[in-house]
This record gives C-alpha cells, structure tokens and sequence, in this order.
C-alpha cells in the first residue's frame, strides 16, 4: 500500500514525535509514504480565523502538489491540517466562483481527483486484522481513553467523517492492540486548540476538564491524532494542578507499543507527562 | 449604546456576504451558548454577539472579546437546530473587525494570528520559535511560557531556524492576492 503524505509543520517541531512514530508503525504494517514535494502550511486557525480566502489557498497549494504527484489519497496525521485541506476541497467541488478565484491565486485549477484522509481512517483501512497478525504486546492491561478532538469531526458536513458527538472508529482500532477503550464523555470536547500562547489560562480550563473526565472513567492514557490536542493535553498538564499525570499518546505511539517498538524509537520520551508506569504495564 | 442602523451595509449583510448565510437564520435558542466550551471566558454569550447583528449593533458586536476567545471548535455549529454556522460567522466576524480596524476585544489573540501568519509569508511553514519571538515583542509579554521552553528546546520541539519552503514566490503571490 502506498499513500501521499501531508505531514504539516507541528510534525517537523512539536510533534516531531508524531512523525516519528507514524514513519515506523506504517513501515511494519508494509505502508510507503509518499510525502508531498515542498508542501507549505495550510494556514492553520490563524488564516481562517482573519481571511478567508487565504485560509482556502494555503490549504489549495498542497492539493496542487498532491494533483500533480498523482497521488490517489493523502494521509494529512494532523486533526488540523486534515481539517484545512478538506475544507478547501470542499469549497472547491462546491463553490464554482470560489474555486475560480483559487484558480486565478495559483495559475491554474485544483481538481479533487483524490482523497484527503485522516490518521484513523488510514488505520482503518490497513485493519485491525493486519495489526493483530504484526502484534507483539498485547496491551490487554490498559484502559485507553479515546480523543477525538474537534477538527476531526466538524463540520459535519465536510469531513463526513464518523460521528460529531460520540465518535467510536479509534476505539475500534485501539482494541486491535488488546487495550481496552473506555467509555466516557469528553471524546469530542475542545481542548482550547491555538490559544495556547495568548490565553493558556482557556487552554489549561478546558484540557484539565478532559483529563479529569478520563481520569473519573478509569482511563491510564489517552490517546490523541492530533498535534494540537497533544500538546495542550501533555505541555499543558503541569500547570493544572492534578494530583496525579495523565499520559498522553499519539495513536501511532500507542499502536507502535503493540507491535513491538521501542518506546525511544516512537519518540514517548519526548514527551513532558512520563508515560513510565503505563509503559510498566505494557512491557 | 449607540444603535445606528446604516441600510446600505449592515454588518448582518457584510457577514451574509462573506459566508453565504444570514445571520437572520438564528431565532436565539442559545443552544450554542449552552454547549459552548469557552463561554465562561468570554464578554458575551456567542448567540448575544449574533443578537446584536441582528438587531444592528454593530459596534458591540464587532468590539466583544467573544468573537476572538471563539476556539472554532465548532460544536456549536454542529449542534444548531437552524444549521447556522456559527463558526463561520465568528470568522467573518474577525476579519470584518480587522478590516474596519475596529478597537479589538482581544487584542492579544490578533496579534498571535498576525505574528502566526507572517512566518508563513516569509518561510511558507510555521516557525514556532519565530512566531513566538514575534508575539512576544508585539505583547511585550517577555516572561510567558518560561518554565515550558527550555525542555521544548532540549527535546529538540523547537528549532533555532526555520524549515523554508522552496517555492517562495507561489508563497508570496497566494498572500499577495488574497491581501
């Protein structure tokens, strides 16, 4: 199986363990990537937040590339830059006026021959069989609370993907690796996304009240497909005062623990919430 | 409050141009307020700031810090019983408020989009430690995030130089144009 790859500018930096461990985990299920020649930044909440149009191109550039590679589908790891991309191809397919001012911006036309795909359909796509037969852990110890986030499901009508309010298709693949899912209420709450560096107090309320959620549902780790999510969840957690750490693990680290990498290689020391005593019960 | 009804362009009809959808379309349920996840931090309820484009208070509506503390998690757009896209009305809403260059409710969520965007002008990716850098000197907030960066540093997280796109004429034409 060969698949484009979109790895966006938070996998080259703070997610740079994201990259890490994907890169691995799809080499051991015989997936090749095929990343997109001098990808740019799909503008993020900053361009769709202050100009729209912009916030369209960004994104439109990079279906440029992936149309001229002729790549079938991309997988775009990052809720968000997957979020952008498939905004833009919506308005495109859509919106006839629009996708010719996108066509005016960068000299020539975008058609959407291709599939834009997040990380959880990629894993789904590969199947729970092919992880079950690569599996060399079988993670039947931990409780793992499912993280969706919002980028993933919103809007609704664009991503077309699972279900807004009670998403269940990463807990499907989470229970490939053994680990039970736990069921709890949080799964599609927002973690304050980029208000990160202005307004870390919103970013420190809202990801606190997810990680108390998990932790009242018995959760040892959750488990994220976004960058973002990540590090509000993880960089964030010291300053919310909680007695007890919550982990916080990429799905591709999470499933890369299953088949048998070592926790260095996919990067879980990377993190600012040790993930020791899960990967106790794990190994 | 001054209420001033300017037929020719009401913020109501500058919005419906920009997203395709009359702000009208809301009959003030506030079930968006209800499940809005950053409410508390806000000056206005989301379905208020709506209420006041209705109604042409334009002024308020464009000054509230509500339309920048929006984390656009669109839950609330998801959730309307009209299907008004709140989200996308909150997108509009900022940048109407920037090109009028109305007093910003929030004036340090802009500047971070503003510092965000032009690593993107000048090296098509973002930089971190470039938009960083330039948030701080534009809020003169010298002393935020101290106790995370380091580790970021060591961890290897955030890199002194930027990953420069190629192309950076296709970069500079898309900003350019939609400038």
């Amino acid at each position: 199986m060969k698949i484009g790859y979109y790895p966006g500018c938070s996998l080259t930096g703070t997610g740079r363990e994201y990259d890490l461990s994907l890169r691995k985990v799809l080499n051991d299920l015989d997936v090749e990537l095929e990343e997109l020649n001098d990808w740019s930044c799909c503008g993020a909440t900053s361009a769709h937040a202050t100009n729209h149009l912009l916030s369209l191109a960004l994104p439109a550039r990079n279906l440029l590339i992936a149309q001229k590679q002729k790549l079938n589908e991309v997988v775009a790891p990052c809720a968000a830059c997957y979020n952008r991309l498939t905004v833009s191809q919506h308005e495109i397919e859509t919106n006839p006026s629009t996708a010719q001012q996108l066509t005016d911006i960068l000299g020539e036309p975008v058609n959407s021959s291709f599939a834009i795909i997040n990380i959880i359909e990629l894993f789904g796509r590969i199947g729970k069989e092919k992880i079950i037969e690569k599996r060399k852990h079988e993670l039947k110890d931990i409780k793992a609370a499912c993280y969706y986030g919002c980028l993933l499901v919103r809007p609704v009508d664009v991503t077309r993907f699972d279900d807004a309010e009670q998403p269940s298709s990463m807990e499907r693949i989470i229970e490939a690796t053994g680990a039970k899912p736990v069921d709890w209420n949080f799964k599609t709450e927002c973690c304050g996304g980029s208000h990160s560096i202005a307004h870390k107090e919103i970013v420190v309320d809202l990801s606190k009240k997810i990680i108390d959620d998990a932790k009242l549902h018995g959760a040892d780790v959750i488990v994220v497909a976004c960058p973002m999510c990540h590090s509000n969840l993880d960089m964030r957690q010291r300053s919310m005062k909680s007695d007890a750490e919550m982990p916080i693990l990429y799905l591709s680290e999470f499933i890369g623990l299953s088949l048998g990498i070592k926790p260095k290689e996919l990067g879980v020391d990377l993190h600012f919430i040790s993930a020791d005593k899960l990967l106790e019960k794990v190994l | 409050m001054e209420h001033v009804v300017n037929h020719s362009s009401t913020l109501a009809d500058k919005v419906e141009k920009l997203t395709s959808q009359s702000p009208m379309l809301c009959y003030q349920c506030g079930k968006c307020s209800a499940g809005c996840p950053v409410r508390d931090h806000m000056d206005e309820s989301p379905n208020q700031v709506v209420r006041y484009a209705q109604l042409g208070f334009d002024d308020a509506a464009l000054k509230s810090s509500t339309i920048w503390l929006c984390a656009g998690c669109m839950t609330c757009s998801s959730r309307c019983p009209q299907n008004f896209d709140l989200a996308k009305f909150m997108d509009a809403m900022r940048q109407i408020a920037l090109e009028e260059k109305v007093a910003i409710g929030e004036k340090d969520t802009a500047k971070f989009h503003d510092a965000f965007l032009n690593q993107i002008r000048k090296h098509g990716r973002a930089f971190e430690f470039g938009f960083v850098r330039e948030y701080k000197l534009k809020t003169q907030n010298f002393l935020q995030d101290v106790d995370v960066a380091p580790e970021m540093f060591i961890k290897g997280k955030i890199g002194l130089f930027p990953h420069k796109v190629k192309d950076a004429e296709g970069i500079k034409k898309i900003f350019d144009k939609t400038e």
